[in-house]
């Protein structure tokens, strides 16, 4: 098994190739306490998937992450500097090579899709006009969508929103990339589709990829590392293979959920079936 | 003291939003775009009202004005109404519940898609890009839409006075002209502007903090958000002109 404190830190790794550190992170809504001392570090150039049941409160530590919820206790670092919010210039530096993909697209629907690629540009650079298009249609290109450049997000399929909302997310050439569960209410292939293009781009432009998400075979064949949060904890930090193997019986029972689900299936069965035989 | 607090953070916001004018970029077509949702959309409504107000002061004034045998002060009676009150203040009851009650419900939709959120993990000032736009385009609308309530509410009453009720246009439009001051001018643009920036912030503020509605989420957050609008700033118009007349007169 592998805990966060192996690794030879806290958080699961070698501290000087983590491009994200998350240390001790504490959130509560109320009295309910979501974040319970969360450690855990994404090393640079991987896929890194936090998994975990609902409610384990994996959306709010990316959002914690990506300073759209204020933790109460913890650090953040990235890449090698303790990230304070309160200071603007260092929060506007973050968001500048950080890019956040919402679990809803979060695309502008009174705008085209060549303008909705275009919007960090507009507002955060000093490119001119042509620029900012060439650069844009370039994402679009990339991301397969050079038909609908003119399209109105409410006029695409959910597969090709979350393609316009990765390229508006890449344009800017981020360092970094949050997924918030990119595969939420899609099927079985579509998650494969989502995961299969998250791997690809992430590969063809060498982002840092932090995925939360509870799809768990797609993770596991598509991460380079995965941990998993359990009641505002992490319980385990390794690779997918480690977590294939692990022996943590939270990590066992969420990886055995679906054969658990079959055995009290059967059971179920055998009890309907069993006044029929007699 | 939640209603302190909840005056402090409005003023905070305001302020934000008001000093995010340098910031933003591509400001200007933003505003243009606010100036059209407030002012072009929001044009039939203010002429119409206009129109009737005009109309029923007219109306009103004529026999009032005839127990005393002084027709001839009709145009004072209409344009001083207007100029000093029922034109500032009804076109902005009226731009509260068409372009303030819009705004609050699109600023609560972006706010339940996480738009905002986004715009915010992008670097990109929410209060900038979605606010500032709002209240420097009401800087402009709301005292372009009150010059109009107004001419087109003298319009309305020199029609009941003199094709109705059989004055004189001549003497109406010559009282008209030399009842309104300068200071009656002043004082209908400043209230046009004061309850512009107060409506659209107040607006703007109700629809940007609808996930903060109490017992409420989605949809009808949104719906909750969009009603306190509206009904705030119905009453801070009523409020604020009280408080400027009371300074003015």
């Amino acid at each position: 098994m592998t805990t966060p404190l192996q690794n030879g830190s806290k958080t699961g790794g070698p501290r000087r190739n983590f491009l994200l550190e998350v240390d001790d992170l504490h959130k509560r809504f109320g009295p309910h306490s979501v974040l319970r001392g969360v450690s855990l570090g994404v090393p640079r150039g991987t896929l890194f998937t936090v998994l975990g049941p609902s409610g384990a409160g994996k959306s709010v530590l990316l959002k914690c992450l990506a300073n759209i919820e204020k933790p109460e206790n913890g650090r953040i670092s990235f890449d090698g500097r303790t990230l304070d919010f309160r200071n603007h210039a260092a929060r506007d530096s973050f968001r500048r090579r950080c890019s956040f993909l919402f679990q809803g697209n979060a695309l502008f629907d009174s705008l085209t899709a060549l303008r909705n690629v275009a919007l960090p540009l507009e507002q955060t650079t000093s490119l001119g006009r042509g620029e900012i298009r060439v650069r844009a249609l370039e994402a679009l290109e990339q991301l397969e969508l050079s038909d609908y450049v003119n399209h109105y997000p409410g006029m695409l399929s959910g597969g090709m929103q979350k393609r316009l909302a990765l390229a508006r997310a890449i344009v800017t050439q981020p360092e970094m990339v949050f997924f918030d569960e990119p595969t939420a209410g899609l099927d079985p292939l579509r998650r494969n589709a989502v995961f299969a293009m998250i791997a690809k781009y992430q590969a063809l432009f060498g982002f840092t990829a932090l995925i939360v998400t509870h799809d768990i075979v797609e993770a596991l064949v598509a991460s380079d590392r995965v941990a998993l949060l359990h009641q505002g904890e992490i319980c385990f930090c390794g690779t997918p293979d480690e977590f294939a193997s692990s022996a943590h019986p939270v990590v066992q029972s969420f990886r055995d959920s679906p054969a658990a689900l079959r055995s009290t299936l059967d059971g179920l069965r055998c009890g309907v079936d069993a006044p029929e035989q007699s | 003291m939640d209603k302190v607090r909840g005056l402090g953070d409005f003023a905070l916001f305001t302020g934000r939003s008001l000093g995010a004018v340098l910031a933003t970029r591509r400001l200007w077509t933003r505003v243009a775009r606010a100036v059209y949702e407030q002012g072009f959309r929001c044009l039939p409504v203010i002429l119409i009202v206009g129109t009737f107000t005009g109309l029923v002061l007219g109306l009103q004034g004529y026999y009032v004005l005839n127990r005393f045998g002084s027709e001839a002060l009709l145009g004072v009676l209409v344009s001083l109404s207007l100029v000093r009150e029922m034109a500032p203040v009804l076109a902005a009851l009226m731009l509260v519940g068409q372009a303030g009650s819009a705004l609050a419900a699109e600023l609560g939709i972006q706010r339940n898609s996480e738009q905002i959120a986004a715009l915010d993990t992008m670097g990109i000032s929410s209060c900038g890009y979605l606010v500032t736009p709002r209240l420097l385009a009401a800087l402009f609308v709301f005292p372009a839409q009150t010059a109009l309530f107004v001419a087109v509410g003298l319009w309305g009453g020199s029609l009941s006075g003199s094709l109705l009720l059989g004055l004189d246009p001549g003497v109406y439009w010559s009282s008209v002209q030399r009842a309104v001051e300068s200071e009656d001018v002043f004082e209908c643009l400043l209230k046009a502007v004061t309850f512009g920036l107060l409506t659209m912030s107040i607006c703007a503020y109700q629809g940007f903090h609808a996930h903060r509605i109490r017992g409420a989420t989605g949809a009808r957050a949104v719906s909750a958000a969009t009603t306190k609008a509206v009904v705030i700033s119905s009453i801070a118009v009523l409020a604020a002109d009280y408080v400027i007349t009371s300074f003015l007169i």
